[in-house]
């Protein structure tokens, strides 16, 4: 109880939020303490599931949380989540899983989705992550802003955020736009803010933009941690500076965007409890669900949301931390 | 662990209403609630009943929605997709492609 406690008053104090109920309280260290190795949520209370990483986790390697059966079709993977695992949603991605080395194949992955699409029910996405740290040097062709601030020249390190966050903004027009040409039923901005809040403006214009080119896109911003770093400082959308923002926020800007679903973050503190960081993540995300007008998909995989960060998560801290926070912290999914 | 959030927590996808729901919830920015109630009114049943696996399994046949077993002779994806867009009273982009090319033929 007392780790509950803690973690709770460290996500109140991070994010601005209420503390949680007595009875929210009680009811957390019920779960947290059943005995069962499988906790899963009482019959009415499911939500939706949405995953990101796409068909490709069954054939990739552990550096991407992947099982490595290289043997099996990018289309086999994706009717097996439809048909075997009875994903609510289903999601292609390139192995890169990032827009900028996206857009040189996205010919390619067009053909696919074009053919996967028409054998399979559920809402199929495809998910890339903004990434923008590829744009930047050694990667990249913009000046490293990091590098840059270590020098103290603060004026280039907030330009080249800029230019890399236009460049990014323009790739996404174009992969967005090219899907679209071929039905494209949603997309899934995965892992957003990872460069910090000119990454984060980027998205939100590109989600803008995939908006217009397609008014019945089923759109997902998920986000990469709690916090908007402000590696810029300055940047803004629609007249809100996002440094510093936290999921009830970014949610208003999610949704300000024209995203119909929002993923929310909370980091894992590796040196806490389970007990602590599930407690810290349901005080920070009821806050985004009760201020919310769309859905809010909480994140809850290795090392966000309570889970722990081990490759090979427990399983049951999976079912403990899904069942608090849709119970706790009403999310509308996982 | 995708697995395991999908059996303790999620919608149960095509073994239930998962699907329908999270349309829903694209489609209109519908909450969780709402999105379930809404799928219920159309499917002209209880909230409660959206994942009871045999109860709706029958309904989703009889729609032509698509049934998540290897049944012969029901609609599978593109087709089922359309009774969905009837049935939800919604429009799905990749239907909507579909339709344009086979009109342009």
């Amino acid at each position: 109880m007392d780790e509950i406690l803690a973690g709770m008053a460290d996500g109140a104090d991070a994010a601005d939020a209420p503390d949680l109920t007595q009875d929210d309280i009680e009811r957390m260290c019920d779960i947290i303490c059943d005995p069962s190795n499988i906790v899963g949520v009482e019959p009415g209370e499911q939500v939706i599931v949405t995953k990101d990483g796409g068909e490709f986790k069954f054939s990739q390697d552990s550096g991407g949380c992947g099982v490595g059966i290289t043997s099996i079709s990018r289309a086999a993977a994706v009717q097996m989540y439809e048909r075997a695992f009875a994903f609510d949603t289903l999601e292609l991605g390139w192995m890169d899983y990032s827009f900028k080395p996206l857009k040189t194949v996205v010919y390619e992955e067009m053909v696919t989705y074009e053919q996967i699409v028409e054998t399979v029910i559920p809402p199929f996405m495809y998910g890339a992550m903004p990434n923008m740290g590829l744009y930047y040097a050694p990667d990249g062709q913009f000046r490293n802003p990091n590098d840059l601030m270590r020098v103290s020249n603060m004026e280039d390190s907030m330009e080249q955020s800029e230019l890399a966050a236009e460049q990014l903004v323009g790739d996404m027009e174009y992969i967005t736009g090219q899907f679209t040409k071929i039905g494209l039923e949603g997309f899934d901005f995965d892992t957003t803010g990872s460069a910090g809040d000119a990454e984060f403006v980027a998205t939100l214009r590109g989600a803008e933009t995939y908006r217009k080119q397609d008014p019945n896109a089923n759109i997902i911003i998920g986000m990469s941690s709690e916090s908007i770093l402000g590696l810029h400082g300055l940047m803004e959308y629609k007249g809100y500076r996002v440094a510093g923002m936290y999921p009830a926020e970014q949610a208003k800007m999610a949704e300000l965007s024209g995203a119909n679903v929002f993923g929310a973050v909370v980091n894992t503190n590796s040196s806490k409890s389970f007990p602590w960081n599930v407690a810290r993540a349901t005080t920070i995300i009821k806050k985004c669900t009760s201020e919310a007008n769309i859905p809010v998909h909480a994140n809850l995989g290795m090392g966000v949301g309570g889970i722990p960060i081990c490759e090979v998560v427990p399983t049951d801290t999976v079912g403990r931390a899904g069942k608090i926070l849709i119970e706790l912290a009403h999310i509308d999914g996982v | 662990m995708a697995v395991a959030h999908g059996l303790c927590s999620g919608m149960g996808g095509m073994r239930t209403t998962g699907d329908l729901v999270c349309r829903m919830q694209f489609a209109k920015s519908m909450k969780i609630a709402d999105a379930k109630k809404y799928v219920a009114d159309k499917l002209e049943i209880d909230p409660f009943q959206l994942t009871e696996e045999n109860y709706v399994r029958d309904i989703r046949e009889q729609l032509g929605m698509g049934v998540v077993t290897g049944q012969p002779n029901t609609p599978k994806g593109m087709p089922a997709k359309m009774n969905i867009e009837k049935v939800l009273g919604i429009e799905i982009s990749s239907c909507e492609h579909f339709r344009q090319q086979v009109l342009r033929n």
